[in-house]
C-alpha cells in the first residue's frame, strides 16, 4: 500500500499516498474534499468549460484505493460535491461508478460546507460522526480532541537542493489531523497561511503526498 | 502626382521641411487598398502613414472615425498623439484625435464608441475589445485608413495574429478599408505584406531610403569580461565614460535581471551623479512613466533599458546605443541600433558589451553580420488556432453571427488564408461547448445556436467575461511586489509567482534599482522593506529570453574552425585555445558531449548550437532517456549552444541516449509529463478561453483554496480526452515555439554518427557559464524522492523528531 504508518489519539492510523486515511483496526477508509461536479457547476455559473471528466478520475482513484485496503466503513469528509446541483447533475458514467463503489460498505457522508444537505445516493448523512475515539467532521474545530477534518486543502512547502517543492499534505497536531483534498480538480493552502498558520499547535507534522507519504515538520 | 492641400504644403514650408520620397511616394498611393512602408528609425515613417489622412480630413465634413492607429505599445499611441495634435493645431485642421489604451479611464472609452474621435490610436488588444462590443459597427461604419505602426514586431507574435483577424472584422464594417504598413528594416519584406493585405489580394512595398551604415564596435574596456554570467558589470567604468561623452546613452539588456543588477552597479559607482534612470516591463506603471516623461524632458543622461524601448517612440535626443549583452539576432540588433541619432541619413553609433567571454564571440559574429547586411529571421506558418478560438469569442460578444460569413471573414487574413473548414468548425465547436467527446453539461454551453442557424452567446452577460480575458499577452503568473505597511500603496513593480515562491523571510533582491527585503506574501502580494545591503543576495528573476538565430549559431561555429582568433580579442582567444586544449571546441557537422563531476553531482554538457528552444527539447528528452535507465538526473539548463545536465548518476556512454530511434519515442512519451509542454498548454488554455485569466485555474485568489493547477487539466485532457483540440494546439505551439523538434531533427542529420563525448575530471571553460544561466528546469522523477527523502531525514533531525 505504501502507506505511512503514525499513531494519533491512540490509534493506528495509515495516510495513503493519494490523501486517502486508512484506520486498519477500524477496517475505515476517509477521503475528503472530493468536490465531485466541479466542472459542471462552473459551465453552470457561466465560468469556463472545464474537461468534465474530473468526477471519473476522482472516483477511479478511490475505486484503486477502496480495492486495495478492502474497508468496512468509507467516510467522505464533506464537500464530496461542488454543490447539491452538482450532485443531482453527475454524469451517468461517474454515477454508476459512484454506486458500485458504495456497495457493500457502510458508506458515510458528513456534511460540507458546499453540500450542506441531503445527498439522494444512499448511505448515511450526518454532520460528523464518532468512531472510537475519533471525531470525524469537515470543518476543524478549535477545541478539538482526537479531531479528523478536511476543507482547508493544506500543501506544504519544503525546500530541497537548488528548489523547493509543494505538495498537498496531511496536518496533524496533537488534538487535530486535517486531511488533504482528493478531489481532482482542486487547489491547495499553504500551511504558512492563517488560518492553517495558526489552527495548527507547536509541534504540528505535514504529511507530504509521496510514495510513501513522508512527515516533516510543518512549514509556518 | 497629387498635390498637397495648401494649408499643408504650407506648414511644410514654414518649418523648412521637405517632403522624403517616401513619404511623397506614400502619397500619391494614398488610394491604394494595402501599402507597406520599411524605412528606418527616424525615416519620418509616421508623418508618411498620416499624410494621406491630414489631407483627406483637411477640408473638414468627415463624421466620425477616419482612420485608426495601431501601434504594439501603449507609450507609442500616446507618443503620436503628442506629436500629430502639434502640427494639427498649428495648422488648424479641423481633426479630432485621441488614444485608446488599457489606461484610458472608463468614462472617455465608453463616450469614444458612441462618438469616436477622427483618428484613434490604440493597440491590438484594445481594438480587439472595440470590435467585442455590440456597437461596433456604429463605432467604425466610417472608417477609411488603417495604419499598423511597427508592423515587422507585431507580426512576430500573436498579437499581430489578433490584429489581423481584427482587420477583418473591421473590413466587413468598414468595406473599401486602406491599409497601411510602417515597418522597421526585416529580412523578409513580402512575406511580412502578405499578412497586412487582405487576402488573397498583393500589397506593394516601398523601400525608404536606408540611410548610412551605424557606426557600430564592441566597447574596450580595460577590464576583461568575466568567464561566464550575463551582468556585464565589468564594463561598468568603461560605459560611465560613454555616459559622459554623449548626450543620451540608451543601455539595452536582454532581460530585467540583467537591466536591475547593472544599473544597480552602474548607480553605485556613479560618483559624478549622473542622472540615470531604469525602465522595463517589470516596473509599475507610475514608475516607468516618470522615466519616461524625465527622458522627453531631456533630463536623463542615460537609461538602462529592455525591450520595452525597442520600439519607435521618440526618446529626444539619443545619440548612443549600448547594447549589453549578446544580441542574439542580428535584426534586432539593427533595430535597436536605429535608436540612436533619429535624425534621418546621419549614422546611428552603437556599442557591443558582450557579458561574458562567449559572448565576445557572439558579438563578433553579429557585427560582421551586420556590416555584410544579413538579417535573419524564421518563417513562422500558419495562424495560431488559440488565437481564432478567442477571435471566435469575440465575434461573439458583438452579437449572433453566422459561421459561414465568420469563417469567409477569416479566409481573408494572410495567417488563416488556408485554413480548412474542418478546422474552424472544431474551434466553433471548443468556443461553444468546450469540444469535449463526453458532452456532460451542453445545456451550459457558451455558445448557442439559434433557430436561424446562427450562433449567441447561452448567457448574454458572458460578454463580459469574454472581454476581461482579451489579448494574447500571457506572461507567467506575476505577483505585485509593495512595500510593507503600505496597504494600497504604489506597488515597485512585479515579480513571477515562481520567482516569489523561492524567496523566505529575509531575502534581499533588487527592483526597481532598489535592494529590497522580502517580508512575506500577504494576499498575493509580495511584501518588502527597504534594505541598506549594498548587494542583494538573490537577483535573479527571469524576463524575456532570446534564442540565438541559425545564421549567428552558424557563424559562431565557423570561427571556432578558425586556427587562431585575430579577430577576437587576446583573452577570448585564449580562452578559445584553452577549451581546445583540455577539451574540444564544437564543430558544425560533429556533436561535442562533455561529462564531469561538479559540487557532488554528474553533469552532461551538450554542445548541439540549435538554438535555445531546441536545445531545451534536447534536455527534456535525455533526461527522459536517464530517468529510464535509471540515471536519476535532477534537472537541466539550455541556451542557445548547449544543454547541460545534472543528475545522481554519472553518463558513461551518452550515444544511445541520442540515438534517433529513442529521441523520437521519448518526444511521444514526454506529451505526458513535462513542464514545458505544461506551461504552453498553460498560455494557449488562457488565449484560447478554455480558462480565464482573472478566476479559477488563471490567477489564483488570496488564502483560497479552491483553485487549482492547469496541469491537472492538461493530465486530465491526456488521459480522457486524448484528441481534444486543446492538446493538438498544445503539441503544434510546442513544436513551433518551445519544443521545436524540427532544429533538433536538424541537429541529428548533420551531426549524423559522429559524437565525441570527453569524461573530464572538471568543468570545462565552454561549460562554466552555463551554471549561471537562469530558467533550469527540474526533472521530475525518481531523484527527487531520493531528495525527499534526505531532506526530510536531516529536517526530522534538525526538530529532533528523528
Amino acid at each position: 500500500m505504501n502507506g505511512l504508518p503514525f499513531s494519533f489519539a491512540g490509534e493506528t492510523l495509515t495516510a495513503l499516498p493519494s490523501g486517502a486515511l486508512h484506520w486498519p483496526a477500524r477496517r475505515l477508509l476517509c477521503v475528503s474534499d472530493l468536490h465531485l461536479g466541479k466542472s459542471e457547476r462552473m459551465a453552470r455559473r457561466g465560468g469556463p468549460i472545464l474537461p468534465p471528466y474530473e468526477a471519473r478520475e476522482t472516483l477511479t482513484r478511490l475505486d484503486a484505493d477502496i480495492r486495495a485496503t478492502e474497508p468496512e466503513t468509507v467516510i467522505c469528509l464533506g464537500d464530496s460535491f461542488d454543490d447539491l446541483d452538482a450532485m443531482r447533475a453527475l454524469e451517468d458514467q461517474a454515477r454508476a461508478m459512484l454506486t458500485t463503489l458504495m456497495a457493500g460498505s457502510r458508506w458515510i457522508w458528513i456534511e460540507g460546507n458546499h453540500d450542506a444537505g441531503p445527498v439522494d445516493l444512499g448511505g448515511s448523512h450526518l454532520e460528523q460522526h464518532r468512531e472510537g475515539a475519533l471525531t470525524f467532521r469537515h470543518i476543524a474545530t478549535s477545541d478539538a480532541t482526537g479531531e479528523i477534518s478536511g476543507h482547508y486543502h493544506p500543501k506544504a512547502r519544503i525546500p530541497l537542493k537548488a528548489r523547493s517543492l509543494t505538495r498537498p499534505c496531511f496536518l496533524r497536531d496533537d488534538t487535530r489531523l486535517i486531511l488533504p483534498a482528493y478531489g481532482t480538480y482542486t487547489g491547495g493552502l499553504h500551511t504558512d497561511r492563517p488560518p492553517l498558520s495558526t489552527l495548527m499547535g507547536p509541534g504540528a507534522q505535514a504529511i507530504l503526498l509521496a510514495t510513501p507519504p513522508l512527515a516533516v515538520p510543518m512549514p509556518r | 502626382m497629387t498635390a498637397l492641400p495648401p494649408i499643408i504644403e504650407d506648414w511644410f514650408s514654414r518649418q523648412g521641411w521637405h517632403l522624403h520620397p517616401h513619404q511623397r511616394a506614400m502619397f500619391d498611393r494614398a488610394g491604394d487598398p494595402a501599402l507597406m512602408l520599411i524605412a528606418p528609425t527616424g525615416g519620418g515613417k509616421t508623418m508618411a502613414g498620416f499624410l494621406p489622412t491630414l489631407a483627406e480630413l483637411a477640408e473638414g465634413g468627415h463624421e466620425g472615425l477616419h482612420t485608426l492607429y495601431v501601434s504594439p505599445l501603449k507609450a507609442l499611441a500616446a507618443d503620436i498623439k503628442r506629436n500629430l495634435r502639434r502640427p494639427v493645431e498649428e495648422m488648424g485642421l479641423p481633426i479630432r484625435i485621441e488614444d485608446r489604451t488599457g489606461d484610458t479611464p472608463q468614462s472617455r472609452r465608453k463616450r469614444q464608441r458612441a462618438d469616436p474621435p477622427h483618428i484613434l490610436l490604440t493597440t491590438p488588444e484594445s481594438l480587439a475589445l472595440l470590435t467585442s462590443y455590440e456597437d461596433a459597427a456604429h463605432t467604425f461604419c466610417g472608417l477609411k485608413r488603417v495604419i499598423v505602426d511597427e508592423i515587422h514586431a507585431l507580426a512576430e507574435s500573436k498579437r499581430g495574429d489578433q490584429l489581423f483577424l481584427a482587420l477583418s472584422r473591421l473590413e466587413t464594417l468598414a468595406p473599401g478599408l486602406r491599409r497601411v504598413g510602417l515597418s522597421a528594416t526585416v529580412e523578409d519584406p513580402p512575406a511580412l505584406a502578405q499578412l497586412l493585405a487582405r487576402a488573397p489580394d498583393s500589397c506593394p512595398i516601398l523601400h525608404a531610403d536606408p540611410g548610412p551604415d551605424p557606426d557600430i564596435a564592441m566597447l574596450e574596456t580595460e577590464e576583461r569580461p568575466p568567464w561566464s554570467g550575463g551582468g556585464g558589470a565589468y564594463a561598468i567604468p568603461a560605459v560611465l565614460d560613454q555616459i559622459r561623452q554623449h548626450k543620451t546613452t540608451l543601455i539595452f539588456h536582454n532581460t530585467r535581471a540583467q537591466a536591475e543588477i547593472f544599473f544597480h552597479n552602474l548607480w553605485l559607482a556613479n560618483e559624478d551623479g549622473l542622472p540615470i534612470g531604469i525602465h522595463h516591463g517589470a516596473l509599475a506603471r507610475e514608475q516607468r512613466e516618470r522615466v519616461e516623461a524625465a527622458m522627453v524632458a531631456g533630463d536623463l543622461r542615460a537609461i538602462v533599458c529592455t525591450g520595452t524601448l525597442d520600439l519607435g517612440i521618440d526618446w529626444g535626443d539619443v545619440d548612443l546605443v549600448i547594447q549589453v549583452g549578446a544580441p542574439k539576432n542580428v535584426k534586432r540588433l539593427v533595430q535597436r541600433i536605429g535608436r540612436a541619432n533619429h535624425r534621418y541619413n546621419a549614422p546611428s553609433k552603437a556599442l557591443l558589451v558582450p557579458a561574458n567571454r562567449f559572448e565576445v564571440v557572439e558579438c563578433v559574429a553579429a557585427l560582421e553580420a551586420v556590416k555584410a547586411h544579413e538579417l535573419d529571421g524564421e518563417p513562422r506558418g500558419p495562424g495560431p488556432l488559440d488565437v481564432l478560438c478567442q477571435h471566435i469569442l469575440i465575434r461573439a460578444a458583438a452579437g449572433p453571427f453566422d459561421a459561414d460569413t465568420l469563417f469567409a471573414e477569416i479566409k481573408t487574413v494572410g495567417a488563416y488564408a488556408n485554413l480548412p473548414r474542418a478546422t474552424f468548425d472544431r474551434c466553433l465547436d471548443f468556443a461553444a461547448t468546450g469540444g469535449y467527446a463526453l458532452r456532460a453539461y451542453d445545456q451550459w454551453q457558451r455558445l448557442v445556436q439559434r433557430a436561424d442557424g446562427s450562433w449567441q452567446l447561452r448567457d448574454p452577460r458572458g460578454a463580459a467575461r469574454i472581454r476581461m480575458n482579451i489579448g494574447t499577452i500571457t506572461d507567467s503568473d506575476k505577483l505585485k511586489v509593495q512595500l510593507k505597511h503600505t496597504r494600497g500603496g504604489r506597488p515597485l513593480g512585479e515579480v513571477e509567482e515562481a520567482f516569489a515562491a523561492t524567496l523566505t523571510q529575509g531575502d534581499t533582491f533588487l527592483i526597481g534599482g532598489h535592494i529590497v527585503r522580502y517580508e512575506g506574501l500577504r494576499e498575493m502580494v509580495v511584501e518588502v522593506s527597504r534594505d541598506k545591503g549594498r548587494k542583494p543576495k538573490i537577483a535573479v528573476f527571469s524576463g524575456t529570453k532570446f534564442a540565438t538565430s541559425t545564421q549567428l549559431s552558424d557563424r559562431i561555429l565557423a570561427m571556432f574552425r578558425q586556427r587562431d582568433w585575430p579577430n577576437l580579442p587576446p583573452h577570448t582567444a585564449d580562452w578559445l585555445a584553452l577549451q581546445r586544449e583540455v577539451s574540444r571546441l564544437p564543430e558544425r557537422d560533429r556533436l561535442l558531449v562533455e561529462t564531469f563531476p561538479h559540487d557532488g553531482l554528474h553533469h552532461l554538457c551538450l554542445y548541439g548550437f540549435a538554438g535555445k528552444n531546441a536545445q531545451q527539447t534536447l534536455g527534456l528528452l535525455v533526461t527522459q532517456r536517464m530517468e529510464e535507465q535509471g540515471l536519476n538526473p535532477m534537472g537541466f539548463v539550455a541556451t542557445d549552444y548547449a544543454t547541460l545536465i545534472w543528475g545522481l548518476d554519472p553518463v558513461t556512454d551518452p550515444a544511445p541516449l541520442l540515438s534517433r530511434e529513442g529521441l523520437h519515442q521519448a518526444l511521444e512519451g514526454w506529451l505526458a509529463e513535462n513542464a514545458v509542454m505544461k506551461r504552453t498548454f498553460k498560455t494557449s488554455a488562457i488565449v484560447a478561453g478554455l480558462i480565464d485569466r482573472n478566476s479559477p485555474g488563471g490567477k489564483r485568489k488570496s488564502g483560497r483554496q479552491a483553485t487549482f493547477s492547469t496541469d491537472i487539466l492538461y493530465d486530465t485532457l491526456r488521459k480522457y480526452d486524448p484528441d481534444h483540440l486543446m492538446l493538438d494546439i498544445t503539441r503544434e505551439e510546442a513544436m513551433r515555439g518551445l519544443v521545436d523538434f524540427g532544429r533538433v531533427e536538424e541537429m541529428l542529420d548533420r551531426i549524423g554518427p559522429r559524437i565525441d563525448h570527453l569524461d573530464l575530471s572538471r568543468v570545462t571553460p565552454l561549460a562554466a557559464p552555463m551554471f549561471l544561466e537562469v530558467g533550469k528546469v527540474p526533472v521530475k522523477g525518481r531523484a527527487e524522492d531520493v531528495l525527499i527523502e534526505r531532506e526530510r531525514t536531516a529536517l526530522m533531525q534538525a526538530a529532533g523528531l528523528a
